[in-house]
């Protein structure tokens, strides 16, 4: 056996800062794992991204795991990269299963966390306080038979075959994912000038 | 008697008999070659399957050969659904909107283990064989079928099609959603998506 990789310098640097809201850390395959105190998790992500020394400017995925052995906590998982430094941190924070899940929205701080909040919301179950828009997104909105990659729902789902495809026929996909909601005329705003310049000429003509 | 003559008897009275039915039979076969020869399909690739079936439709196997020239991705101008690929629950009402807007008439392929059964997809989100949700003239098995299946699958849809008659109109009611909100009768449904082969076996909580 070689020498365990050595953790990243940003643990060191968290511990200094959090103190005892860093729980532990742990190098798997070579990535570091830190374990954060749900309630401070936003606090801590915030100055990862902020700090000049840290500039995590990238959230590459943001996902959950339940174990298989209940007793264990759900853990959330934020997967950050640095862009500048091409370096790689992966936050977790746990969530007792006994209570509600619920944790803060990052969406303030990488707004590509939006979509994938809300497909933890809808495969787990967990609830993002402050998100933007929170609902189902891989499942349709009416969806009524629970969360799907949690451990007690069955495979085959809760409902009987055809009581699943009575409620799938009678959804409305238009009621929800409209071609409206796919549309960029919302985010115009958001968009940078040189974009809202080329899209205002374009055939949909002015757009305000 | 329809027609007379000088020597009008029984051969004449014969073929006055038998003639409606002998043209119409020709007309008959006229309309279905015509038919298969120019059925457009309307492409639901919804995943791997489609894949085999874009080489398919491209120049080494070209489905064109059999009348099938124009892939037409409005429901509105085509003769021939062709499900390529796993159906999700999500899409079902998507599809049957789909098959819905075709106009008579019409018939529906599906292509591949998923889309025929649910395949290995025994799961919450798969619609277990898509004959749930619309009417299937051909299966095709194999996951996914090579090109040469899905060309066979047609020949059998225009063999099919060779074998309709212009009088039968049961051939061209459209068979909507019942009352219910279901294609097919719920036990039905519950019947042919129980599991199967090394698929899961576990008791549902309700
Ligand atoms: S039958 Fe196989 S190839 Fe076709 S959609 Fe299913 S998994 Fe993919």
């Amino acid at each position: 056996m070689t020498a365990a990789a050595a953790a990243s310098p940003s643990v060191a640097a968290l511990r200094a800062r959090f103190g005892n809201s860093i729980l532990r850390d742990r190098v798997i395959c070579g990535d570091t794992v830190v374990w954060v105190a749900a309630d401070r998790a936003h606090e801590v992500l915030s100055w990862l991204r902020d700090d000049p020394g840290q500039g995590f400017d990238y959230l590459t995925d943001l996902t959950a795991v339940e174990y298989r052995d209940g007793e264990l906590p759900l853990e959330v998982v934020y997967q950050l990269r640095s862009l500048a430094r091409r370096a790689d941190l992966r936050i977790k924070l746990e969530l007792d299963k006994a209570q509600p899940l619920e944790v803060e929205s990052v969406c303030d701080l990488w707004a590509g966390a939006n979509w994938l909040e809300r497909e933890v919301f809808d495969m787990f179950g967990v609830t993002f306080r402050n998100h933007p828009d929170l609902r189902r997104i891989l499942m349709w909105e009416t969806y009524a038979e629970g969360f799907p990659l949690r451990k007690d729902f069955p495979l085959r789902g809760h409902f009987s075959r055809s009581e699943q495809t009575r409620q799938a026929l009678a959804a409305n996909p238009e009621a929800h994912y409209s071609l409206e909601e796919l549309s960029i005329a919302e985010s115009y705003r958001e968009l940078s000038v040189e974009m809202r310049e080329r899209l205002g000429r374009g055939e949909r003509g002015e757009v305000s | 008697m329809g027609l007379t003559g000088p020597d009008a008897g029984q051969g004449v009275a014969e073929v006055s008999g038998e003639s409606p039915n002998w043209v119409t039979a020709r007309l008959s076969d006229l309309v279905n070659w015509s038919r298969t020869r120019s059925l457009w399909p309307m492409p639901f690739g919804t995943a791997c399957c489609a894949i085999e079936f874009m080489a398919t439709a491209a120049g080494r196997y070209d489905i064109s050969r059999f009348g099938m020239e124009r892939q037409g991705f409005t429901p509105r101008q085509a003769d021939v659904l062709i499900c390529a690929g796993r159906l999700p629950f999500k899409l079902a009402p998507v599809i049957r909107r789909v098959w819905d807007q075709m106009p008579q008439p019409k018939w529906s392929i599906s292509m591949g283990a998923c889309a025929s059964s649910g395949g290995i997809f025994d799961n919450y989100a798969m619609v277990q064989g898509i004959d749930t949700i619309i009417p299937v003239d051909v299966y095709v098995p194999g996951c996914p079928p090579r090109p040469e299946g899905l060309l066979y699958a047609i020949f059998l849809l225009q063999k099919k099609i060779m074998g309709e008659s212009l009088t039968d109109q049961q051939l061209r009611v459209e068979r909507t959603l019942g009352p219910d909100g279901l294609f097919r009768a719920p036990a039905l449904i519950d019947e042919i998506s129980e599991p199967f082969g090394n698929s899961v076996h576990q008791t549902r909580s309700s």
